[in-house]
């Protein structure tokens, strides 16, 4: 499988960064190269094979259901989380308008 | 003072300890040393000059009033600008966290300073640790310390943890943090002459490292020597229930275990790896390897993993499709740059951010990681790869009922000049043909300094380990350093 500059446009757009129609140019061939060494993986007979998730057997853990129970990861903070916005407003993120 | 900034950690720890000098003494050297090199090597971002002497002014009073001190205590080390650090700038060396403060401390970087360590500053990486050359940084390479014989050229430090590399590696940290998704700890310490461990996948909290892809990111220490990675990656692990991956599992005292008496030990040799075209000197310092472990009392086992080959097409799906996912916070909206053209709406912005944010490595592997994860190649790409991958890491399993630990090179050549392989992304990305297999499989795995190759540049020996056996990892490499007895070090030209 091979992308056109048509879908390296479209991917660009489903992963949310902007690119200028040289820069799809210059992507074009790169993304092709990759691809085209990547389908190399499509000759392994994998008949059987499950896929893996989790390279080191675990178990999914649950924490107590206790807000605040880790004081690093619980609430109560929102000065501190808003610290790092480019635009805070009112005390929660500021974004353009969304709504018309 | 200047000879103070000649010692690892076990010699400034047990210095301290006794009394020979103090901790400020020896933060005040290498701060010293920080401030002389950095304008040449540009191995730190930011330098923290009065973290490091405030951490070590703590060890002399615990000291003076006779307090037990940390496995650190009194040791400068640099931080991978990857490890959020309470109000310290972290960037992941991309613009599109340029000032971002975070307001906590990553679990790693806590539990060093918990052991007495301080910090002399945030080290340079490629952005969101993609690259093997530490030239996709948005502020600047680094370069290395090391130059080939009669000639003046910048070469890599390697990457990512290149700035960890370039600091150990010139004497400006007594060690350093990295991070290792591919072979980002392993391929730097052997470019540049140093130590470096990958532990177990889930030895510690990635909780608080700005994730690139997650089913492979793994923290680990880069040392001038093996004692010193043992000792250190004792501070850096250990559970914690804030990474949902972290191995709940009681830290070993790797370093007052070591032993490089290895009668009984069974070393692997993968024939896959003797690559077609090996590089002469690299085949030389492998051969030299071998001979070393069976002079330490290890019987070497010719071995097969079949499918090496695949071990990095399926890596540059599945790392790709990993950080495309975990690179989408990068919005504009919670932290971090925001870029809004005139007249845009939410949509735009965020591409304009992302499109302003990130460098083009970035961009790439996101572009890579959506067209492989979207509808109608899913299957073909992602599942396929992680299929493949399973296969990997089976070919380690059934290659660990024969032997105990596996010998390779760690780089297919050694430090390559900067420039040199940025033309094509393919090239760069073979660089890291030997370390990204165990990866993928989730195994500890440490570089080792070999020797120097004809140009006069450090080659790595590269051990792989049971899963959980860094113990059998760091005794191979010990048996290899006093075996070498590598103590070449960088002239100094800055």
């Amino acid at each position: 499988m091979s992308v056109a500059p048509a879908d390296v446009a479209k991917i660009a757009t489903l992963a949310r960064i902007k690119v200028t129609e040289a820069e799809v140019s210059a992507m074009v061939p790169e993304l092709n190269g990759i691809l085209a060494w990547v389908e190399q993986l499509g000759e392994v007979d994998v008949t059987g094979v499950e896929p893996m998730t989790a390279v080191i057997p675990n178990h999914l853990r649950l924490r107590a259901d206790v807000v605040g129970a880790d004081p690093l990861t619980g609430g109560d903070i929102r000065d501190k989380v808003l610290a790092n916005a480019p635009a805070p407003e009112h005390g929660f993120f500021g974004v353009p308008k969304v709504i018309e | 003072m200047s000879e103070l900034t000649e010692l690892g950690i076990a010699a400034i720890r047990d210095g301290v300890a006794k009394g020979d000098f103090t901790a400020t003494e020896v933060a005040g050297a290498f701060n010293a040393a920080v401030a002389e090199a950095n304008p040449a090597l540009n191995a730190f971002i930011v330098t923290t000059p009065d973290h490091a002497l405030a951490a070590a002014a703590k060890v002399d009073a615990a000291r003076s009033s006779g307090q037990p001190l940390g496995k650190l205590a009194g040791v400068p080390i640099g931080m991978k600008d990857l490890f959020a650090t309470e109000g310290v700038q972290t960037t992941a060396a991309s613009h599109i966290l340029e000032g971002f403060i975070p307001p906590y401390e990553s679990a790693v970087s806590q539990k060093l300073w918990d052991a007495g360590a301080g910090m002399l500053g945030k080290l340079n990486l490629d952005q969101f640790a993609m690259g093997s050359s530490n030239e996709t940084s948005a502020f600047g390479n680094v370069i290395s310390p090391w130059r080939a014989t009669g000639d003046t050229a910048a070469r890599a430090p390697g990457g990512s943890s290149g700035g960890s590399s370039s600091a150990v590696a010139a004497r400006i940290a007594a060690a350093a943090t990295g991070t290792d998704t591919g072979g980002s700890i392993r391929q730097p310490a052997a470019f540049t002459g140093i130590s470096g461990i990958k532990p177990t996948y889930g030895r510690c909290s990635r909780w608080g490292i700005v994730a690139f892809a997650s089913s492979l990111d793994q923290a680990g220490p880069m040392a001038r020597d093996v004692t010193d990675c043992a000792i250190m990656l004792e501070a850096m692990a250990g559970f914690d229930p804030k990474d949902s991956t972290s191995l709940d599992l009681p830290v070993p005292e790797w370093s007052t275990q070591l032993s490089d008496d290895l009668k009984g030990l069974k070393v692997g040799i993968p024939r896959e790896y003797r690559l077609d075209g090996l590089n002469a000197d690299v085949a030389k310092s492998w051969d030299d390897g071998i001979a070393w472990l069976k002079d330490a009392g290890a019987q070497v086992v010719d071995i097969s993993l079949p499918h090496t080959r695949y071990a990095l097409p399926t890596y540059y799906i599945i790392a790709p499709a990993e950080a495309s996912s975990n690179l989408a916070r990068y919005d504009g909206v919670r932290y971090g740059l925001r870029e809004l053209p005139e007249g845009a709406g939410l949509q735009d912005m965020y591409a304009a951010t992302r499109a302003a944010g990130f460098g083009p490595e970035v961009k790439r592997r996101i572009l890579i990681g959506t067209y492989v994860l979207s509808a109608g190649f899913y299957d073909a790409y992602y599942t396929q790869a992680q299929k493949v991958r399973t296969l990997i890491a089976r070919d380690f399993e059934n290659a660990f009922k024969e032997v105990d630990v596996i010998l390779t090179p760690t780089a297919p050549t050694s430090a390559f000049a900067l420039g040199e392989k940025t033309s094509d992304p393919l090239e760069m990305y073979l660089n890291d043909v030997f370390s990204v297999p165990a990866s993928l499989a989730g195994l500890p795995a440490m570089s080792v300094p070999a020797g120097l190759d004809a140009a006069g540049l450090p080659l790595g020996l590269h051990l792989i380990g049971r899963p959980f056996d860094e113990q059998g990892v760091l005794n191979a490499g010990l048996a290899i350093e006093r075996r070498a007895g590598f103590a070449a070090k960088p002239a100094k030209w800055w």
